[in-house]
């Protein structure tokens, strides 16, 4: 529709900065230095255009935006990218919290620095390509290739237990991905074609839509991560350097609720109706089960990283039950848990860099020296706990209600999980905030510097401001959301016409 | 003029808490008092505007919130005689506590931090009781309970004030788990969460039902039940009350506003603003009224054995908070309110004036450590028994009293001109409360005031009077403890009552309980007046004339006393049955279910069995050629058997 192509620019843009600090000379500390203030300034570049996809993006059709087409490997795929309401804000979110990523690393990072950052830039093309991509086997590339920089992340800069996390990562992960590539061939050769515009309206036969369906799942399930697929997470987020971990929280986990939306509601309707309730069942063990996991956690990564499983699980609950509320709180849920999540694992990051402790037992007592920390800490833990006026709030609600229209029981047990939220939140803060300050290596911490707190204070604004004021978010989704609804329906309704005249014969 | 009221506050907590460190303590005193003030003075307009004046309750959008689908809501204030009278409470017992803390916590380093969270809570406050809508009120409920959660923690060096602010933010989220799922009920019913579609169509939704987890239930009853489970949280009614005692854990003054005068007082509030649904849920209604009468007589017997000054007043506010769940239960909203109403006053007059007392002594809490402060501090006395006459509801009945004589015996008679068994019950449950009441009041008088000092001569020698920022507060507090209930008794539960309040509270047209109440016989309108009289007897006897008969009484009846001691044992229970099992199942779902189960046959089984495979592969590989020849022979064997035996077939 623009006469340049800028969702190509959004995404390939990282890459070239990549590509300007690979050829770029010095593993000094100046080339350390110059390859840092790169991948900074193509990340805020990034972001500005982005927002530039933002402001031209037209709200009230549920029609892709900005598509660019053109052929590719002899005619068979295509290149094509494209937006909707669906998949915009998932962009934003990315751009936007990247150049975040690229702060937390400064200094913490400081082996192979170069290396670093170009995995890091390269990650956020294959990223935002996720978002963008409309073409299967394009979306597959993205969607695997996505992989490969965040092993390298975490296997090369990780912890000490990073391979077994890596390995842990990738067997789990391998499974999906092979089913889900099965499953594309399968498509195709009905179809015939890999184009998702085309695809979402093509309507596969039921039997053929079940086994699409887990395989679809399969790969989605273990990104999301869904119980009882979720065990990857904790490790790799343990064993992740910071910045490795808000990608993580953030965005990697939000490709399987993008893809449960993009392929399994609207191509898979009358297997989505049907497995529901397992799905159901799942979300509601994954919040009440990680939650009490949760609770017991003596590393504070692993603790977010549990409640980062209970979220999703609203996530995947509001998602299936098939509602506008259920849906649009799923994605809303999805956004403010990315900024929330990103920014807890930051907060882990700024005292990890400064005591070397993941340990809860190691700090107490931080708000006598690091009042500005404390603030911001319990900002995200309070949105964390799901309070209204913080965006955890809203999103949470609204799948809720939507999962009370499907099913009370459901509904039922996932709010009780909102009781053991506030528990482990809670009690996290208490045992690193409150109390007295009495441990040593304590007692000459510093507050937030400058860097932090230009990391931290949009998070923190933004938090708040989508607490009181969501609306901008429900804009841009409502028109997307409501065609897939009423599409969802239609398809359910017309297979259930055609299964009550097949009886009838 | 509305927005001015709810917005000030914020205002004021935000300079004071983001700016506090600039402009300096005193600065952030002066704005967060100076914006309070003016909220309270425009507050009393609107009482008299919309209550006295009868302004037609009207809706006030701010903005747009959420929209999604079918379900939107917005920021809105719905201005009734109800909000008002709300608004009245808060803000002036706010305004007055911020103006005592400036005082209270003259030596605390930390207080533009201490003034932002006052004015925070206030501006939650005011967001739950302007209301339109049940997902503001949501806002408002969880807000108060936040900045509940920041002040009790206040302290955050002390281990037991840390442990008392999370009990209160979860215990309270319990109760929310009923709230929230009663507004999904009400989506679910109505298709909308706003007050005006929800009365509106209250009638056509009665009698209908709808599945509720597995089983066919009333949508009606089901509805007010779980809204008075978020009721029952935030107004500590029994089984969900634990968190409230602790909350004492907070600097005084937050007691006063918070766990006294307003935010344990949004229950009654909520079920009185969703009176139109109750009155169609009797079901609902008689578990009020139930809930209500054991509070009241629960923490009453409680409060007779505490030593801690405010532990008692704490357990006597639980007590309060019955009755006025007793009104609510009976159908007598304009009397719950009016409770609520006075209660504000001299229930804020004793904790303030047990401020001044803990501020006086030191900061000790215990009154076995106090007495004969009479002549030491006799102003904080001469408040202290005006709100302990205003409690025990000290008046002449059919002529005049103090506040609470006109509220707490309107809600007795309520409870006797109610209908079935549970009315009687908490008519019972009232009057008896109504004796401990007087029992544990003037025992709080008498052991800190009269007799002789118990306190070490040190703490004695420092005792003084406090300021006049503290007093004047309580003055002021003093006067309505001495004249709410005669002023405003004609308007909120006299004749007048119906055009005071109003369309905000709602009647079913079988209810006439607010003629009733005034038609009982006698011996009930005299029966709280002799019950507190038998209080204020047995007291003296107790502490003044024989003050070695209550440990006589305590050691001869030892296991009754240790189980009013130990609160009848529920955090011990609750420990037992929830926290403690809730960490040990999180430890077994970590340990077994996560670390052996899903990655035992998961990814760790896979490797190994990997491992365990490749390493008999290795073994197999020997090395030397007769084995491999060896292997070779018996494949081609096995190869050829085959062939002969499938392939002859053919």
């Amino acid at each position: 529709m623009t006469a340049w192509p800028i969702l190509s620019a959004v995404t390939f843009l990282p890459l070239f900065g990549a590509l300007i600090i690979a050829i770029s000379r010095g593993d000094d500390d100046i080339g350390a230095r110059n390859a840092r203030a790169v991948a900074l300034w193509t990340t805020i570049i990034t972001f500005l255009l982005s927002l530039v996809v933002w402001i031209g993006f037209d709200p009230s059709t549920p029609d892709f935006q900005f598509v660019e087409e053109r052929p590719w490997l002899g005619g068979a795929i295509q290149y094509k990218m494209g937006v909707d309401g669906i998949s915009l804000l998932f962009v934003i979110l990315t751009t936007f919290l990247m150049p975040a990523c690229i702060l937390a690393s400064w200094t913490s990072i400081t082996t192979r620095v170069k290396e670093y950052m170009i995995a890091f830039l390269l990650l956020e093309t294959l990223m935002i390509g996720v978002f963008c991509a409309l073409d299967l086997v394009l979306f597959y590339l993205f969607f695997e290739g996505g992989l490969i920089p965040m092993f390298i992340i975490i296997g090369v800069w990780g912890g000490p237990r990073r391979v077994y996390a890596t390995f842990k990562f990738f067997l789990y992960t391998l499974l999906g991905s092979v089913l889900m590539l099965l499953a594309m061939m399968a498509m195709y050769w009905q179809a015939g074609t890999t184009d998702i515009e085309t695809l979402l309206t093509f309507g596969f036969a039921p039997e053929l839509q079940t086994w699409l369906w887990l395989a679809f799942f399969a790969s989605f399930a273990v990104k999301m991560p869904m119980w009882p697929v979720h065990t990857w997470l904790p490790d790799a987020h343990v064993e992740a350097p910071t910045a490795g971990s808000v990608i993580l929280a953030a965005i990697l986990l939000k490709m399987g609720g993008y893809g449960f939306l993009r392929f399994s509601i609207p191509m898979f309707p009358v297997a989505s109706d049907l497995f529901a309730p397992m799905v159901f069942v799942l979300s509601v063990v994954a919040i009440t089960y990680t939650s009490l996991v949760a609770l017991v956690q003596t590393d504070m990564k692993k603790l977010i990283a549990y409640s980062s499983v209970a979220h999703m699980g609203f996530v995947t609950m509001g998602i299936f039950t098939g509602t506008m509320q259920g849906m649009q709180g799923g994605i809303f849920q999805m956004l403010s848990h990315g900024i929330v999540s990103g920014a807890l694992f930051l907060c882990v990051g700024v005292v990890y860099d400064r005591i070397h402790s993941r340990e809860i037992a190691a700090y107490g007592g931080l708000v006598a020296r690091m009042p500005l920390y404390a603030a911001a800490f319990m900002v995200f833990t309070l949105a964390n706990v799901g309070l209204p006026g913080t965006s955890g709030f809203v999103g949470e609600f609204l799948t809720l209600v939507g999962a009370f229209r499907v099913n009370t029981w459901v509904a039922f047990v996932a709010t009780a999980g909102v009781i053991l939220s506030a528990g482990y939140a809670l009690f996290l803060y208490r045992r690193v905030i409150f109390g007295a300050l009495e441990k040593e290596s304590l007692k000459s911490i510093l507050d937030l510097n400058r860097r932090e707190i230009i990391c931290l204070a949009p998070l923190v604004v933004l938090t708040i401001l989508f607490g009181f004021f969501p609306m901008p978010i429900f804009d841009v989704t409502a028109a997307s959301v409501q065609a897939l609804v009423e599409q969802y329906e239609a398809a359910l309704a017309a297979h259930e016409a055609s299964t009550a005249t097949l009886a009838l014969k | 003029m509305y927005s001015a009221i709810v917005f000030l506050p914020l205002l004021g907590a935000i300079i004071a808490g983001l700016f506090g460190r600039i402009i300096g303590a005193k600065m952030s005193e002066y704005v967060t008092c100076t914006f309070l003030v003016i909220a309270a003075l425009l507050s009393w307009i609107s009482l008299f505007q919309v209550g006295y004046g009868h302004a037609p309750p009207q809706s006030l959008p701010v903005a747009a919130w959420i929209e999604s689908g079918s379900f939107a809501v917005d920021w809105a204030f719905r201005i009734d005689t109800l909000t008002s009278v709300m608004l009245v409470v808060v803000t002036t017992v706010s305004a007055l506590v911020h103006i005592y803390s400036i005082g209270y916590m003259h030596h605390d380093p930390h207080r533009p931090r201490f003034f932002a969270y006052l004015s925070l809570f206030t501006f939650a406050m005011l967001m739950l009781v302007t209301s339109d809508n049940l997902l503001q009120m949501f806002f408002g409920w969880e807000g108060v309970g936040l900045a509940s959660y920041l002040l009790i923690g206040f302290w955050y060096k002390r281990p037991s004030a840390n442990a008392a602010a999370i009990k209160a933010f979860v215990v309270n989220r319990v109760g929310d788990f009923g709230f929230a799922l009663g507004i999904m009920a009400v989506f679910f019913m109505f298709g909308s969460i706003n007050f005006d579609v929800i009365f509106a169509n209250a009638a056509d939704v009665d009698g209908q039902t709808f599945t509720f987890l597995s089983w066919e239930v009333d949508a009606m009853t089901t509805i007010c039940l779980l809204l008075f489970m978020g009721a029952m949280g935030k107004s500590a009614q029994f089984l969900l009350h634990t968190w409230l005692p602790d909350a004492m854990e907070g600097p005084t003054p937050v007691s006063a506003l918070i766990h006294a005068a307003t935010m344990v007082t949004a229950g009654v509030f909520l079920v009185a603003r969703m009176s139109p649904l109750y009155e169609l849920a009797p079901v609902a209604q008689a578990t009020v009224l139930f809930f209500g009468a054991i509070t009241a007589f629960f923490a009453a017997t409680v409060g007779l054995v505490q030593n801690d000054i405010k532990r008692v007043i704490a357990y006597s506010t639980c007590s309060q908070l019955g009755y006025m769940f007793v009104a609510m239960g009976v159908g007598a909203y304009a009397i719950g309110m009016f409770h609520l109403f006075t209660h504000a006053f001299f229930k804020a007059l004793l904790f303030l004036g047990a401020g001044s007392v803990i501020h006086a002594m030191s900061d000790e809490q215990d009154m076995r450590h106090m007495g004969g402060l009479r002549t030491v501090i006799p102003k904080t006395w001469a408040m202290m028994l005006i709100g302990t006459l205003a409690l025990t509801g000290v008046g002449i009945p059919g002529l005049i009293g103090f506040a609470g004589f006109h509220s707490k015996d309107a809600v007795v008679e309520a409870a006797f001109a109610g209908h079935g068994q549970i009315a009687v019950l908490a008519f019972m449950m009232t009057v008896i409360a109504a004796l401990f009441t007087s029992f544990y009041s003037w025992r709080l008088m008498f052991m800190t005031f009269h007799g002789r000092s118990r306190a070490s001569a040190d703490v004695m020698s420092h005792a003084h009077e406090s300021p006049n920022v503290m007093l004047i507060p309580l003055y002021i507090l003093a006067l309505g403890a001495v004249c709410a209930g005669f002023v405003f008794g004609g308007q909120f539960i006299g004749h007048h009552w119906a055009e005071f309040w109003g369309a905000s509270l709602f009647a079913h047209e079988d209810n006439h309980i607010m003629h009733e109440f005034h038609e009982v016989p006698y011996w009930v309108k005299w029966s709280p007046t002799v019950m507190m009289l038998t209080g204020l007897g047995a007291a003296y006897y107790c502490y003044i004339v024989s003050p070695a008969t209550p440990a006589r009484i305590a050691e001869r009846n030892k296991p009754l006393y240790d189980f009013l001691l130990n609160k009848w044992y529920f955090d011990e229970l609750y420990d037992v049955i929830i926290v403690k099992p809730a960490f040990a199942i999180g430890r077994v779902f970590w340990k077994w279910g996560d670390g052996r189960l899903i990655d035992g046959l998961g990814p760790d089984g896979v490797a190994a069995r990997v491992l365990q495979a490749t390493g008999r592969i290795v073994k197999l590989q020997s090395g030397y050629v007769y084995h491999y020849a060896f292997a070779m022979l018996i494949g081609i064997a096995l190869f050829v058997t085959w062939y002969m035996f499938a392939g002859g077939v053919q």
